[in-house]
């Protein structure tokens, strides 16, 4: 691999060292003075930064991680299987970076594993619980074959294999519950979020978007990995994915239209409100410029026009995941929340930690495995893997 | 039977005796709050011209109780809705989901817990009413049955019609809360908030998590079907020599 290529990093790398210093001063402060010190969280605005976005937005940005687990081991579509290794990691260090964010925002985190005995199953909270306790042991065990490799340990190597497909459908089927349930912890809110994002059907808004915002992400990563490690990018089956990506986005789109014209909520557009810009951003930026875009073979054919419109999907789904947990409830709450800057360093930290993390599983981990060259070779011992 | 509060917001004097009260019984500094907070569980608001005192309506199917994934609270077949800060992780959705926005959280503690009123469970285990209405001197806050202080509130609309808004806040709101209102203006304009929905809220979370057992075995059918089809289409494929990597699935 060209480690050569490596010096250009250095610049980010001393970024992620002051985003570090002052994640480890947000960290302190958290934990020695309370919530009220490190966050702008106030009794009128319980949820903010933290829960918005690295919960919300990380749980979704890893939705990457079975969407391509099903496609390629539920569907057998085994030629997108060199970029499988690098989704699932990408989708074991966003759920690692959600729980590690939920232990900064619960009051008490040591009492964390309370939803293991203490149970409610009329709470929402108590599926997303399990959910993220399940599916993180599940992307671990999907992704320990390549640790294993590593150390060629052959016998565990063996035993997760073997279970392979298990993994996978408990995962997807995980990640259906998961995904959806953050979209149901809303539903108890009917009088509070504002009614052009709250809606019965929540849920299948967020686990739609959930697989729309997984395909961008493959995309974005390979581009980046692509870019940071000189590899050759794979645009054929990036396009494909592309293309699944519209028509599950128009597949969304159609909804929240249908949604917002049934519920009556359009009147809500004809007033000029922070809402309604919000709104208008994100189905135009998340859903309605991408779609157009992808529609155009050439474009979506077209590396630069494929990670361009991998990237509005994923700040369309961004918007959309802060609308609903933050500006979307910010009305009735009657306050406006915007978090301090050690609420900022820690969500930063532990985005920079997951990409530090990420460049090193790349050095010492065989994470894209035979270069495009190899791919039939790859392909025929993949077969032979599930088959046998 | 449960035990409900009634209040005549045309009966408060704005005196305070019940906000002193309660931080008595709740062991609470005193203090100025005009609004509840960690240390307030009870206060007395000014809307213009009346007097309205705000703390937890213990409803009959509590949100708060509902959202808790560690079962933290519970209605007491008694009336109060009840907190039991040794399961409490502080996440923090009973705040969120409480249409009422009631729970308060000790932001500033190392190790906080949410606050709200009791309907001083303890006093009333000992066969006492609450503090708050134990004090107030004008019978603005009764304590009783909830269905005869409901009975209650109707004679008084009933008797004086035109002193009344014609309709007790807290007998249909969230399904129905065990602290009752009655006003002479628009309980709008009182801060209490009117878009509350008139069901139970946890049906609204209930009906989706209802639907998981279903949804987990029809997926995992499906997902196991679809496996099998796609891997015996390649294994033909592959018996007939045709290296058929791409023949299972759809391909978009």
């Amino acid at each position: 691999m060209t480690w050569t290529r490596l010096p250009k990093l250095t610049f980010w790398r001393a970024v992620l060292v002051v985003i570090l210093a002052a994640g480890f001063y947000s960290t302190l402060l958290r934990f020695t003075k309370g919530l009220g010190a490190a966050t702008a969280l106030s009794d009128r605005f319980p949820w903010g930064l933290w829960i918005g976005f690295d919960v919300l937005c990380g749980v979704g940005l890893a939705a990457g991680g079975f969407t391509l687990a099903a496609v390629v081991y539920i569907f057998h579509l085994e030629r997108f299987h060199p970029i499988l290794r690098p989704t699932i990691l990408t989708a074991f260090l966003g759920y690692a970076l959600v729980a590690v964010a939920l232990l900064f925002d619960l009051g008490r985190p040591y009492r964390i594993w309370h939803p293991l005995i203490m149970w409610n199953p009329r709470s929402v909270m108590f599926e997303v619980a399990w959910c993220v306790m399940l599916y993180l042991t599940v992307l671990a065990l999907e992704f320990s074959p390549v640790v294993f490799e590593r150390f060629g340990w052959r016998k565990p190597l063996k035993i997760v294999r073997s279970m392979t497909i298990v993994l996978v459908i408990a995962g997807v089927l995980l990640s259906t519950l998961h995904q959806s349930s953050l979209g149901s912890l809303y539903l108890i809110v009917p009088s509070k979020l504002h009614p052009l994002w709250y809606s019965p059907l929540l849920p299948v808004f967020f686990f739609v978007s959930a697989i729309a915002v997984g395909l961008a992400m493959v995309i974005f990563e390979s581009n980046l990995s692509a870019r940071a490690y000189g590899r050759e990018i794979e645009m054929p089956l990036l396009a494909d994915l592309g293309k699944a990506m519209a028509v599950v986005l128009a597949f969304y789109g159609l909804m929240r239209l249908e949604d917002v014209i049934s519920r009556g909520a359009g009147r809500y557009l004809l007033k000029p409100t922070s809402e309604t810009v919000l709104f208008g951003l994100e189905v135009l930026l998340g859903i309605a410029v991408p779609l157009a875009m992808l529609f155009v073979r050439r474009v979506r054919e077209n590396r630069e026009g494929l990670f361009a419109a991998a990237v509005l999907v994923i700040t369309g789904f961004l918007l959309n995941r802060l609308n609903v947990s933050i500006t979307g409830m910010e009305g009735f709450s009657g306050t406006l929340y915007f978090p301090k800057w050690t609420e900022v360093a820690v969500t930063l930290s532990l985005v920079g930690v997951a990409f530090a993390l990420f460049a090193l599983a790349v050095r010492y981990l065989d994470l894209f495995g035979p270069q495009p060259s190899d791919a039939v070779a790859r392909r025929e011992e993949a077969i032979s893997r599930v088959t046998g | 039977m449960s035990k409900a509060i009634l209040v005549d917001t045309t009966r408060c004097i704005g005196c305070g005796a019940c906000v002193s009260a309660c931080q008595e019984a709740n062991g609470l500094p005193e203090n100025d709050d005009t609004q509840l907070t960690a240390q307030t569980l009870n206060v007395v608001e000014t809307h213009g011209e009346v007097f309205v005192r705000r703390f937890c309506m213990h409803c009959l199917d509590p949100t708060c109780a509902s959202v808790c994934p560690v079962g933290a609270f519970r209605k007491t077949a008694s009336g109060p809705v009840v907190y039991d800060a040794d399961r409490c992780m502080g996440c923090r959705y009973c705040m969120m989901a409480c249409p009422f926005s009631i729970p308060r959280y000790e932001w500033n503690a190392v190790l906080p817990k949410v606050s709200k009123c009791t309907m001083c469970a303890p006093r009333q285990a000992k066969g006492q009413q609450p503090a708050c209405t134990e004090a107030c001197p004008v019978e603005a806050s009764v304590f009783g049955e909830r269905d005869e202080l409901i009975a209650e509130a109707r004679r008084r609309i009933r008797e004086n019609p035109s002193g009344y808004m014609g309709h007790i806040y807290g007998e249909d709101e969230a399904g129905g809360t065990s602290v009752l209102y009655l006003s002479a203006v628009p309980f709008e304009s009182l801060g209490l908030p009117v878009d509350v929905p008139h069901d139970p809220l946890p049906m609204y979370t209930y009906r989706v998590l209802s639907k998981i057992p279903s949804l987990v075995s029809l997926g995992s059918v499906l997902l196991g079907g679809i496996w099998w089809i796609t891997n015996r289409r390649n294994e033909v494929a592959r018996a007939e020599g045709t290296g058929g990597e791409e023949s299972g699935g759809d391909d978009q």
